[in-house]
């Protein structure tokens, strides 16, 4: 899949509770959390955001708490896909495990802008900078992930094993 | 070449003889537990995967904390989807409001994490249980959701870095300071996805109460999981609550690990994590003076017993500074009962401190606490990110109790010396 958007630069170690401040973790409606999504790193940021924009993390992106409503908040903003330097492991999981694209790419970080025009292939982990006429190769998907991907997420992979057994 | 502590747990829970770092397994899982702000969701998981209930009615634990008493009728609705589901499914592991706590520390208070198994719980924090000798990590909700049908879950063998203390404690140096002073070293990626865990002679100075907030931090480094064997110590502390029989495990002697770092605990001092980040950590003596405007004593990190003991220790005859608001919250039921009966909430009431029934609290900047624009607080709890107390210009240092209480007493952040002189220190004596 192609994905084509705006990136949208954050820096680093951005955690759990500037994605989406616990004080919101009363619903679990994807809408209601975009709407907090970065109030307290930018709050006009997630109203600047459109639907199909990339977001671009540098290292340690979503440390924190295990708040699966970290993932699902960006995903609701519309999102297409994450590209950070490094993942905190829960986040990583959980945007797995609810279907938000992730790619890991050490260089893209430092040469994009906010603004910017990308090209994703979230296959070949093919990045490209339209904008500035530069590209990037994102890391391969570890096993576990890819294994996880394929099956459709934990919870399908899970339903699934589940409906063997019987 | 043996394995380490968290590669036995790991590799018997999966079934096999021996296990990697970097190898992927799928453990047995022991326990697991969600709370009021990841159960809803986990429970909407749940419902799709298409099992009639849970792996184990006797292995799933749900626990409200985070905002219960309830905050609001949202917070409310979030408490009753947990409430239903464990009514529909007969858990018998849910406290209602009086008789629940923090849940890390209540499920280890209740005997439900013992040393040598594998717990998973849907709160970052569920690392706390490696002060137990227990493999014990936070997952996000449908990681949970798949736990809770299955009694299993995908983990990656982690690295395993190794910190010893050495020595005896200095005056005031209590567990808090020691993981603190890890993080600042490390950085809060400094251990990401791997196993930290914690060994030395110096372990045998601290309370349980300490030992657990070593381990409760790990998350703040990035680790996957904290850990430490266990000894006389722990085992005494486990025997009498343990709900199930367990087998204690201890490392091969020629165990591998990523890294060791080694601290001569003697010549630490107290040190706070200044705002925006638990690895922005200076020494007390550089960042006192700094006025305050709230001082809270609680959450999963330090609002146990021990903790309640040293800022009463500092609190007592004395009084709260005017300029500063005090709040102290007993992780559990079972801790304000026994604080109550060693006088503690006397003390803190004489001094003019606020006590509240056990919860979550202002550590999440929810209700019960919240900060203003540019107020500071000094906390016990585990991170002073951006807005996690409340607004965005607020500010919050994280310290151990003895400088919460400390900074109380003189209405800006301070030293424990300040108050008590140094004879009367010898914390963990
Ligand atoms: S006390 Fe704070 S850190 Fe601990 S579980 Fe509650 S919100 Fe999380």
């Amino acid at each position: 899949m192609i994905f084509r958007g705006t990136a949208w630069r954050v820096g680093d170690h951005v955690d759990t509770d500037v994605i989406i401040p616990a004080r919101y973790l009363v619903t679990i409606d994807p809408k209601a959390l975009a709407a907090h999504c970065f109030e307290d790193l930018d709050p006009t940021l997630a109203g600047r955001i459109q639907p199909g924009d990339i977001l671009v993390a540098g290292e340690n992106f979503g440390q924190g708490s295990s708040r699966e409503h970290a993932p699902i908040a960006i995903k609701g903003l519309g999102i297409a896909c994450v590209i950070a330097r490094s993942y905190a492991r829960i986040f990583y999981r959980n945007a797995f495990n609810i279907g938000l694209p992730l790619l890991e790419c050490a260089d893209l970080h430092a040469a994009v802008e906010s603004g910017d025009r990308l090209a994703v292939d979230n296959e070949t982990g093919r990045i490209v900078n339209e904008t500035r006429g530069t590209s990037f190769q994102a890391a391969p998907l570890p096993e576990f992930m890819r294994r996880l991907v394929d099956a459709g997420g934990i919870i399908e992979y899970t339903r699934r094993k589940v409906a063997g057994r019987r | 070449m043996g394995m380490t502590l968290t590669e036995k747990i790991l590799a018997a829970h999966a079934g096999v003889g021996r296990v990697r770092p970097g190898e992927l397994v799928e453990c047995r899982v022991d326990f697991c537990f969600a709370n009021d702000i990841t159960a809803p969701l986990a429970i909407r998981e749940f419902e799709k995967i298409g099992v009639a209930t849970v792996f184990d009615r006797e292995r799933v634990a749900m626990v409200p904390d985070h905002y219960a008493p309830n905050k609001d009728i949202a917070s409310a609705e979030q408490c009753k989807i947990m409430r239903d589901f464990v009514r529909r499914h007969d858990l018998p592991y849910y406290w209602e409001i009086g008789r629940s706590g923090v849940a890390h520390v209540l499920l280890a208070e209740e005997g439900l994490v013992l040393p040598g198994e594998v717990f998973v719980g849907a709160d970052s924090h569920t690392v706390n249980h490696g002060a137990l000798g227990a493999f014990s990590t936070g997952v996000g909700s449908s990681d949970l959701a798949a736990v809770m049908a299955t009694g299993e879950l995908w983990l990656r063998v982690p690295e395993t870095m190794r910190f010893v203390f050495h020595g005896r404690p200095a005056p005031w140096v209590t567990g808090k300071d020691l993981v603190l002073r890890i993080i600042g070293d490390i950085g809060v990626d400094g251990a990401r996805y791997a196993a930290m865990e914690f060994a030395g002679e110096a372990l045998r100075h601290l309370t349980m109460d300490e030992r657990f907030s070593i381990t409760n931090m790990a998350v703040e480094a990035g680790g996957k999981n904290g850990i430490m064997e266990p000894d006389d110590a722990t085992l005494a502390w486990v025997r009498p609550r343990a709900k199930r029989p367990f087998a204690p495990v201890y490392a091969d002697r020629d165990a591998e690990y990523a890294r060791v770092v080694e601290y001569d605990t003697g010549r630490l001092e107290p040190v706070v994590s200044a705002p925006s980040s638990p690895g922005n950590v200076v020494p007390v003596r550089e960042a006192a003076g700094v006025p305050v405007d709230q001082v809270f004593v609680g959450t999963c990190t330090n609002g146990r017993l021990e903790d309640l003991r040293v800022a009463a220790r500092l609190l007592a005859g004395r009084a709260v500074h005017p300029r500063t608001r005090m709040l102290v919250i007993p992780a559990t039921p079972a801790i304000y009962r026994q604080a109550l009966a060693e006088g503690l909430i006397q003390t803190f009431l004489d001094a003019g401190a606020a006590v509240s029934t056990s919860t979550c609290g202002p550590c999440i900047g929810g209700h019960m606490g919240v900060l203003a624009a540019s107020e500071v607080c000094v906390s016990t709890s585990s991170r002073n990110f951006v807005g996690r107390m409340g607004h965005r210009d607020s500010k919050v240092y994280l310290s151990g109790p003895a400088v919460a209480a400390a900074s109380a007493v003189l209405g800006r952040l301070a030293h424990p010396d300040e108050v008590l002189g140094r004879t009367a220190a010898g914390v963990s004596a």
